[in-house]
């Protein structure tokens, strides 16, 4: 049987597309979920007005940073940041003062919402980032991430950092119980979720001396957190997006 | 004719080039040393065999990996039957050293490993008793 | 085929020297930017795409454009378009090629970019982007070379590629349809997320797309006497024209939409644009330039109406491209993006760096452009 030239490249090159085709379907992620019991969702309250960012403090951040081993970039402008401070009219910026004025000039801690329906998780190309489906945290794979900073694009909160140069150096002293990022991928607050898998509270609530953040299962109806949130007038960041933030500041 | 000698003299510089790897070592009268590995001090068995381990680590390492980053799975049933918790640094360097085990045989096949200490971190326990 | 491109005059060979020095420059500026990271680029948390990203949305317009005379050659029989249909298809592959090559040296691991492949998303804009590139870059090699090489071997172009021309043309829209989806299905943005910037998108890229082929042709005119002829280059203009001017219109409706309803997140990033914010007013001069070519251009191509002379015409579409280069580029991302999410407004400059891995990118598309010209002109002219 003779086979032309033209037959066999054309074999060879169906062949090919098969193998790569293949190899693009079977490497599609089906994100699992594991063990969906109760449906857990972290949540975390803010009392923003007992904190006491202006004298000083900067126990929450600095907790973060210490065990994240975040690092500290001297040049502003592409720093790296997990939970900092703003001003809360920096925030909530299309109030009139008129209608909270005892809490215009008060600093309020920002971190990732982890959202109900993330923009981020959305837009991102790799699954690099998710929703876990099990109790709400967004999660980042650092292995997989392609640094393409869509994700950043997308987050109307302004939550993510990405790392522009190596970090390594510009962590004081790393923590051997995380791991430090690479140059050229995205980060973000995790809600500490290697300390949630043990059975503690993420370290910035642990760490705030004045008891300003209060974390749990927004739907265990008995949580401190839904208590307080039942006693206390809340509002969120940007709701009318429909992200569905998990961070609720407290008035 | 003039073509000919540069033609053959081309190929014969190119073959030298070329199979430079194999006569090099033996002109310098060095010879290349298999790596001694240094075994951990107190740990008696690996997480799996050690014949699976040399020819396939790196597909333990990534499943492992998959595993607790993804499906949130951070403690894994090895074939031994133990449990371990799936950490790089906290497991695997708890064992290994890095700089004594992974890098001797990765130096020397040439085989570089993908980025793994761009992020993670030697075990206190190994570089605490290393001091 | 490749022959035609191993041969020419000395200036051929200055113009090839000239562009490989500028791509050694821009590799050696990529080197820096994977060993040290994206911070040797003037892009910061808040800026977080600029000049790379910039780039590869103004150039997937110029890619996009070739429908716009595909379309008329085969679908309308337009001969006329005769021979420029292999131009716009040729120009499409160089274009649609510095757009991955300025997504590719966006990335923070570019090592990882099969991850997309690797793993699936349906549900990012992103992923279906890199399909679409790739796709149409895939459909316009084809069919360029099949035609080019039927062409040099004298035999009529095989049927199998036609169902390839016609796909390429819906797909050219697509490209450029999800180009702009990427920008305009985010909350966050509210600059980008309006309904109109696909159509804006595609507008802007049937006016700057030619504008850049009609450019192309009189150089090759000039250097080779490849002439398309006058019908062809007249309808190039009015194509060019009209799509320039519904362009502006649509600026012209988004202007109103964020002054009118005067809310702050979509005026301010006009208010940036245009006026300056906060003291940043860094692109307020290019924007007004934009402004100006583009109003300049559109008098000289209205004035004229049917005849004009080649350097009347020249620097038109050297202005509408600059135009669109600027407010469809660095307008529409920085502008995106500033004032952030929470309202601060960064300054953004690209660095040197930068803009030597950007000049390398052009300098890589003018060289495809030269090669696949200059191989078209030796085969059209051998036969």
């Amino acid at each position: 049987m003779t086979i032309t030239r033209k037959q066999f490249l054309m074999f060879a090159a169906a062949s090919l597309a098969g193998v790569a085709g293949a190899k693009v379907v079977s490497g599609a992620e089906v994100v699992r979920e594991i063990g969906k019991k109760e449906g857990k969702r972290w949540a975390m309250a803010v009392d923003f007005q007992k904190c006491r960012w202006d004298q000083g403090c900067t126990q929450c951040s600095a907790a973060c940073n210490r065990t994240h081993n975040v690092p500290d970039i001297p040049n502003k402008a592409q720093e790296v940041k997990w939970i900092w401070k703003e001003k809360y009219q920096t925030v909530f910026r299309q109030e009139s003062e008129l209608v909270n004025p005892t809490l215009t000039g008060h600093p309020l801690s920002l971190l990732c919402n982890h959202c109900s329906k993330p923009a981020c998780t959305k837009v991102c190309p790799t699954g690099a980032t998710w929703k876990r489906e099990e109790d709400g945290v967004v999660m980042m794979d650092w292995h997989r991430c392609i640094g393409c900073r869509y994700c950043m694009a997308a987050c109307p909160y302004g939550s993510r950092s990405f790392n522009f140069v190596d970090p390594r150096p510009y962590v004081a002293n790393i923590n051997p119980e995380f791991p430090t990022r690479t140059r050229g991928v995205v980060e973000k607050c995790n809600f500490c979720e290697e300390r949630l898998a043990k059975g503690q509270i993420p370290a910035c609530v642990e760490n705030c001396s004045e008891r300003a953040l209060t974390f749990g299962d927004q739907n265990d109806a008995n949580s401190d957190i839904r208590r307080l949130l039942a006693s206390r007038y809340a509002i969120q960041r940007q709701p009318e997006l429909g992200t569905g933030p998990a961070v609720y500041y407290l008035i | 004719m003039r073509e000919r000698i540069l033609i053959f003299g081309g190929v014969a510089i190119f073959l030298v080039l070329f199979t430079y790897p194999v006569w090099h070592a033996k002109a310098a009268s060095t010879q290349a040393q298999p790596p001694k590995l240094q075994l951990p001090a107190d740990a008696k068995e690996c997480v799996a065999p050690i014949s699976s381990m040399r020819a396939a680590h790196m597909q333990l390492l990534i499943d492992w990996r998959e595993n607790a980053v993804r499906n949130g799975v951070r403690r894994v049933h090895a074939t031994n039957g133990k449990s371990y918790d799936a950490s790089l640094t906290r497991t695997c360097l708890g064992c290994h050293s890095r700089a004594e085990f992974c890098d001797k045989c990765h130096g020397y096949s040439g085989v570089s490993a993908p980025s793994c200490w761009q992020c993670h971190n030697e075990s206190k326990l190994i570089s605490g008793r290393a001091q | 085929m490749i022959e035609n491109a191993l041969v020419g005059s000395r200036k051929y060979w200055l113009w090839i020297s000239a562009l490989l020095v500028l791509i050694a420059i821009g590799m050696l500026f990529y080197m820096r930017q994977l060993t040290y990271g994206l911070g040797v680029t003037g892009l910061s948390r808040d800026v977080t795409w600029g000049l790379y990203i910039s780039q590869f949305t103004f150039f997937v317009g110029v890619a996009a454009s070739a429908v716009m005379v595909v379309l008329p050659y085969y679908l309308h029989d337009y001969k006329q378009f005769g021979k420029i249909t292999i131009l716009g298809e040729l120009l499409a592959v160089a274009a649609v090629t510095m757009c991955m090559l300025f997504i590719f040296v966006d990335m923070g691991q570019p090592a990882r970019v099969m991850n997309v492949l690797l793993h699936p998303t349906p549900h990012s804009m992103m992923f279906w982007d890199m399909i679409s590139l790739n796709g149409y870059l895939l459909l316009n090699g084809v069919v360029a070379f099949t035609t080019l090489s039927a062409e040099r071997k004298g035999v009529a172009t095989p049927h199998w590629v036609k169902p390839f021309i016609y796909l390429s043309i819906p797909w050219a829209v697509s490209i450029h349809t999800v180009t702009a989806f990427l920008y305009s299905g985010l909350a966050a943005r509210p600059f980008w997320m309006t309904a109109v910037l696909a159509p804006r998108f595609l507008a802007s890229a049937f006016a700057s797309g030619p504008a850049l082929l009609i450019l192309l042709i009189l150089v090759l005119r000039r250097t080779t006497g490849y002439d398309p002829g006058a019908a062809a280059l007249g309808k190039l203009k009015t194509i060019m024209t009209y799509a320039a001017t519904i362009s502006v219109f649509f600026v012209l409706m988004e202007l109103f939409t964020a002054f009118y309803s005067g809310i702050p997140e979509h005026r301010e990033h006009f208010e940036f644009l245009y006026i300056g914010l906060d003291g940043q007013t860094g692109l307020v001069p290019w924007m007004w330039v934009s402004v100006i070519l583009m109003v300049a251009a559109l008098a000289m191509l209205y004035s004229s109406r049917v005849r004009m002379g080649n350097q009347a015409l020249a620097v038109s579409c050297v202005c509408i491209f600059i135009s669109l280069w600027i407010e469809k580029g660095m307008g529409l991302i920085v502008g995106g993006l500033v004032p952030s999410a929470l309202g601060s407004v960064a300054k953004y400059q690209p660095t040197m760096p930068e803009w030597g891995i950007v000049i390398g990118i052009w300098a890589i598309g003018t060289l495809m452009v030269t090669v696949f010209y200059k191989i078209t002109v030796g085969v059209r002219s051998a036969s």
